[in-house]
């Protein structure tokens, strides 16, 4: 019965999703994309807590659902420039008319449609191979076999940190172009208009809690599903919050470019660090040694939340922030 | 035997192709960014069920960790990307 009961929840939520992604994909409106695709995160993160993945379950509500529905909020608000909808969909149609010609040819439409039918015709077919031949586990075992000696207990955690830590280290790197490609390209948008007493009330109370979730989840990255991403994500949180109050500080040291620089370098730069130690003392890059591993995971990670938060709410304000002591 | 959690992997397949049909044809910038979006979304799909190892035993944490770099990565990305768009206009709108 229990069982019945779980099918029928998956059902509900799998076509859920799939009427929501669909309804993302083909709204004539981007603003309407934009509604459908945070309603679409927020019901992924539900499949990701049922298929047992809370780990990423957390970092999809954060990031997914929440970051991403931000920026891309904030970059259909700046969209029509004055004009209605309705007209800057008009300009835009006549300044892309000859690429929009080309795509919208019947004959390109039916073949895009034709290969990607194709595509999910061999997705389906590797994924069934896949789920029903005998499955040999050998990466999972071996991550099982060594979690002991990894400094933490939470599987996931070991695998980016410890096991995997090269993959870490570059996907700081590739945050961390992203942030330089975006200050190269523009400046902090304009800010918002300061808050009323009843919003003020709430960004008092939300994002001193907001700072404690994030430090809860980095110490229980661990043991249990948590970690710097999630936690850099909540950070973020509070600095969007206080820059949607009208705050000028929001949570960086936006009036000293050098100190902005360290925050947004120190996650690489100390996990850089740490790696060219070891090598120094002799152990394989990044090779922690057993005793250590758990301290140099928790520094590393630290730093990482530091880095990754600084980064987001960059990226949410759109660009290097103006020197607010030159006015 | 089909149990629940093949439902998530096909649903993933239907919405990869599905997405990948949008950011291809669609005419908007913006709407491409959120179709590439939830193309990724349905990879992430395909691996989480790929590491689904039934209602009692521990999931594969290997695509787990992979699919946690793939969704910082691709917000990223979308950053970079949208940053890129509103340039886009600003120099469209000069001119």
């Amino acid at each position: 019965m229990i069982i019945t009961n779980m099918l029928f929840i998956d059902i509900l939520l799998v076509m859920s999703i799939l009427s929501l992604a669909w309804a993302t994909l083909t709204a004539t409106d981007v603003r309407r994309s934009v509604i459908f695709f945070i309603a679409f995160g927020l019901l992924v993160t539900l499949a990701w807590a049922r298929l047992q993945a809370p780990d990423v379950a957390l970092a999809e509500a954060a990031i997914g659902a929440g970051l991403s529905g931000a920026l891309l909020l904030t970059a259909v608000q700046l969209r029509p420039r004055g004009t209605l909808p309705s007209e800057a969909l008009d300009n835009e149609k006549q300044n892309r008319s000859n690429r929009a010609d080309l795509r919208s040819s019947a004959a390109i439409r039916w073949a895009v449609t034709l290969l990607c039918i194709v595509l999910a015709y061999i997705l389906i077919w590797a994924l069934l191979q896949a789920l029903s031949s005998q499955t040999n586990d050998n990466l999972a075992q071996s991550v099982n076999a060594n979690l002991a000696n990894s400094g933490v207990s939470n599987p996931v955690t070991a695998v980016l940190l410890n096991f995997r830590a090269y993959d870490t280290l570059l996907e700081l790197a590739v945050l961390l172009t992203a942030v330089l490609g975006i200050f190269a390209l523009s400046e902090e948008r304009a800010g918002y208009a300061p808050a009323g007493a009843v919003f003020n009330g709430l960004v008092s109370w939300l994002v001193p809690a907001l700072i404690l979730m994030a430090g809860y989840l980095l110490w229980v990255g661990a043991h249990a599903p948590g970690g710097a991403f999630q936690a850099g994500a909540i950070l973020a949180a509070a600095g969007v919050i206080l820059r949607l109050a009208g705050k000028p500080d929001i949570g960086l040291p936006v009036s000293s470019t050098s100190y902005l620089n360290i925050i947004l370098v120190i996650g690489s730069g100390l996990f850089l660090l740490v790696g060219l130690t070891m090598l120094a003392l002799g152990r394989p890059f990044l090779g922690y040694p057993e005793a250590m591993a758990g301290k140099l995971i928790l520094f590393i990670e630290t730093a990482a939340m530091i880095s990754i938060a600084a980064t987001l709410i960059l990226a949410f304000i759109g660009g290097r922030p103006h020197n607010r002591e030159d006015g | 035997m089909l149990t629940a959690h093949w439902l998530y992997g096909l649903s993933g397949c239907l919405i990869m192709a599905l997405g990948l049909r949008a950011v291809l044809l669609n005419d908007s910038l913006l709407q491409r960014i959120i179709a590439l979006n939830v193309m990724g979304t349905g990879v992430f799909m395909i691996l989480i069920t790929i590491a689904y190892r039934g209602p009692d035993a521990t999931p594969d944490p290997i695509p787990h960790a992979l699919v946690l770099t793939g969704i910082v990565v691709a917000v990223s990305a979308t950053a970079l990307a949208l940053t890129l768009i509103r340039r886009l206009t600003e120099e469209q709108d000069s001119d």
